[in-house]
């Protein structure tokens, strides 16, 4: 029997790109890029648990400028992550679903993550933990 | 024939194959790791250095050691159930879908147990 290509409903490449789909897709990929970091955290603590051998050889990862990216990229996610689903549960609870305050709650969460991830790098830098 | 009532046989076999549970569990979680998150970030930030004694110090105090413990399993929930979606979303052929989710779940227990493992012992000092 032939087979038929059966009709798709409309997908991504047919709607216009607009903040909406831009932080919700941002959403999902700080999400990923936790999920890894999370292995990260967890290697942080065996390491932690080893002995102080192993613990320094993990810092000095960290400390490298790979790892220093890691944790800047993992800064930024993690503050996105969190506002950005704090945005969501308001929804969930049914507020905050006018266009203007979509709007206004999506860039607040885009420059506040982007302000508390500078905050925490200053604070490490003033404090010399690089 | 079955003695099952007709209802009772096509409950939850919808094609969602389960009800609310996950959405809801998603929600909790997120909600529980608003405070957990936040602790352990800025209990980092708060500690003088991040040396091999200072930090382990610091996980041995029962409060952080608890803490971190609820943290890392709630973290590794959420995780599951986000990531879960992920792979059910753009996953199609049944096969890889079926391993993709067996492999996030054996990797969310693997790495949960082993954080966890890992702050026992720093607690227990062994």
């Amino acid at each position: 029997m032939p087979v038929r290509a059966r009709p798709l409903s409309p997908h991504l490449q047919i709607y216009r790109w607009q903040l909406g789909n831009t932080l919700s897709i941002l959403h999902r990929l700080t999400g990923i890029l936790l999920g890894f970091g999370f292995l990260a955290l967890a290697y942080w603590f065996v390491a932690l648990a080893t002995d102080a051998h192993s613990y320094r050889a993990a810092t000095h990862l960290f400390a490298s400028p790979l790892g220093l990216l890691a944790l800047l990229g993992w800064t930024f996610a993690f503050f996105y992550h969190l506002l950005n689903g704090v945005r969501h549960l308001l929804w969930d609870a049914g507020r905050g679903f006018e266009r203007t305050e979509r709007h206004a709650s999506g860039w607040l969460a885009v420059v506040g993550a982007g302000a508390l991830t500078l905050g925490v790098w200053i604070l490490l830098w003033h404090f010399e933990r690089l | 024939m079955s003695l099952r009532s007709p209802l009772g046989q096509v409950l939850g076999l919808g094609s969602a194959k389960s009800g609310t549970g996950h959405w809801w569990g998603q929600r909790v979680s997120a909600l529980a790791l608003i405070p957990l998150c936040l602790w352990f970030v800025f209990s980092l930030l708060l500690l003088p250095n991040l040396d091999y004694s200072t930090t382990r110090a610091w996980l041995q105090w029962p409060v952080s050691g608890f803490l971190a413990i609820l943290l890392v399993a709630v973290v590794a929930y959420h995780s599951y159930l986000g990531t879960t979606v992920i792979v059910e979303d753009y996953v199609h052929a049944e096969g890889y879908k079926l391993l993709g989710l067996v492999l996030l779940r054996f990797l969310h227990v693997l790495v949960a147990g082993a954080a966890i493992f890992a702050i026992l012992r720093i607690a227990f000092g062994t």
